[in-house]
């Protein structure tokens, strides 16, 4: 839990999409990007080193081959489910630094950012797919000068939306509008608040996470979010502050609930408690304190053949923002892209949905995030 | 034995049964429910617990009571002031006990 003392810093101006309008954007940081520290651990080649290195003497088999403990437990091979959730990372731009992030997000990462015609190719992809739910994740998915266009979209074809929020844009001048726009068209709002104080809260997310985040609460509360009305769902999600695996997602859900309402009059409707995947920038902190045997084998221990069934990569698929396609977005961070059958390019432009259903699930040992205890997923535990 | 803490004896727990299965059984189910979310939350449960591991200065107890404290949402703040409350606890145990010395002190002198 190591203090950070770096001050707030405003992110550098962003192209809008090319109307000429230039913002400035604040956001609270614990860290910097390991892509704009040229951090060799940024690389997947070096996450995938770190993580097979550790010897692993605990699960199923006892091996730490995620694959083989997938085949003892009835699986010998993963294939997809029903595509509900179409998800798109709209861009890796963010005005946090997160110490935790799995995208290595950040304000240096400008380039990497949905443009027009990807959108477009998503938009047909989603009409041919048949999913429901369309998830817009990040970096801050606010933050991509399409993201009100694609959400009008998929909310003219009567889609659900999800957002996924950092809470902190909220709160600067050029997205305040958005609590109220986001009412207006009904999509959920899924936000990250790691803890209901402030401590763990700013260690994780940055100094002055915690006080923005109440604000940003407070702003979807006033256009009626977290008040039980099923149109207005207002969802947080929290990671782990360190080294351990989520807590019983009831349980946590309850304490957030009275300590929010009891101390700041705030509200939600639902609490995901998800663990962290060890990669990324979770991955430098591990090692950093020398926690990664540790952990993993802590995620191999509560291998749970329970949370198979339902993991997100059976249900959901994943587009990164140059169109490629992957399992989920952690693997979408880890470039490893889908495994179409016969040769498909795995591409939102090339979208099949039969090669989709008929095709195998890539998984590597980050993998046993997603199936340590009561599960993992973006829709939160799964057994 | 070298020493009498082992790292790996807590995660050896289970092996208790060994000599005697049924009752481990028993400790253990009882042990689980009461952890359980009831009148009191998980959270407020864990931190007696740390608070008590601090009493009894078990090292397994506090080791598994501060990962449980943050695995069921308390902080350090929280966790700290549960261990203050062992601390006062304990010390106005010892203090307490003044008053038997101060009567006795008030028999003996003049």
């Amino acid at each position: 839990m190591s203090q950070d003392t770096q001050p707030l810093v405003s992110l550098p101006i962003i192209d809008n999409g090319g109307d000429g309008a230039m913002v400035d954007v604040e956001g609270p940081r614990a860290a910097t990007s390991m892509r704009y520290r040229r951090a060799p651990l940024a690389t997947p080649e070096e996450q995938f080193r770190v993580l097979n290195r550790v010897e692993i003497s605990v699960g199923p088999t006892r091996t730490g081959s995620f694959e083989a403990d997938l085949e003892a437990a009835g699986w010998p091979v993963l294939q997809p489910a029903q595509l509900d959730i179409f998800q798109i990372n709209v861009g890796k731009l963010c005005n946090m630094t997160c110490r935790h992030c799995h995208v290595d997000s950040g304000p240096d990462r400008v380039d990497e950012n949905m443009d027009r015609e990807t959108v477009e190719a998503c938009l047909r992809a989603i009409d041919l797919s048949g999913a429901k739910i369309v998830d817009l994740t990040g970096g801050a998915p606010e933050l991509n000068p399409h993201f009100e266009y694609l959400v009008d979209a998929c909310v003219q074809r009567g889609l659900h939306v999800m957002d996924r929020c950092n809470l902190t844009i909220l709160t600067t001048r050029r997205y305040q509008h958005l609590p109220q726009w986001f009412a207006e068209r009904g999509v959920e709002v899924i936000c990250s608040l790691p803890h209901y104080r402030k401590l763990n809260t700013d260690a994780q997310r940055g100094k002055g996470t915690y006080e923005k985040s109440l604000e940003a609460l407070r702003a979807l509360n006033e256009a009626g979010y977290g008040k039980g009305d099923p149109r207005l769902q207002l969802t947080l999600v929290t990671n782990p502050v360190g080294a351990y695996l989520a807590g019983n997602q009831a349980s946590l859900e309850a304490e957030w609930k009275a300590a929010l309402a009891r101390n700041h009059g705030v509200y939600f409707d639902k609490l995901l408690a998800l663990n962290n995947m060890p990669m990324s920038r979770y991955l430098e902190w591990l090692e950093q304190k020398g926690q990664t045997a540790h952990y993993l084998s802590e995620l191999v221990q509560a291998f749970n053949p329970g949370t198979i069934a339902g993991l997100m990569c059976r249900n959901t698929l994943s587009v990164s923002w140059d169109g490629y396609l992957y399992d989920c977005d952690f693997n979408q961070q880890l470039d490893m892209k889908m495994d179409l059958p016969a040769g498909l390019r795995p591409h939102v432009r090339d979208f099949d949905l039969t090669a989709w259903q008929q095709h195998i699930v890539r998984t590597e040992r980050h993998c046993y995030g997603c199936t340590a205890g009561a599960g993992s997923g973006c829709g939160g535990a799964i057994a | 034995m070298e020493t009498y803490y082992k790292l790996d004896q807590l995660a050896r727990f289970g092996e208790i049964a060994e000599g005697n299965k049924a009752l481990a059984d028993a400790f253990f189910s009882y042990y689980g429910k009461v952890f359980e979310d009831g009148a009191l939350t998980a959270r407020e449960k864990s931190l007696i617990a740390l608070a008590v591991a601090h009493t009894i200065q078990c090292p397994y107890c506090i080791d598994a009571y501060t990962s449980d404290s943050l695995q069921k949402g308390a902080d350090l703040e929280q966790m700290t002031e549960a261990v203050h409350v062992a601390t006062a606890i304990r010390g106005g145990a010892s203090l307490v006990h003044g008053i038997q010395m101060l009567d006795q002190v008030r028999e003996k002198m003049m």
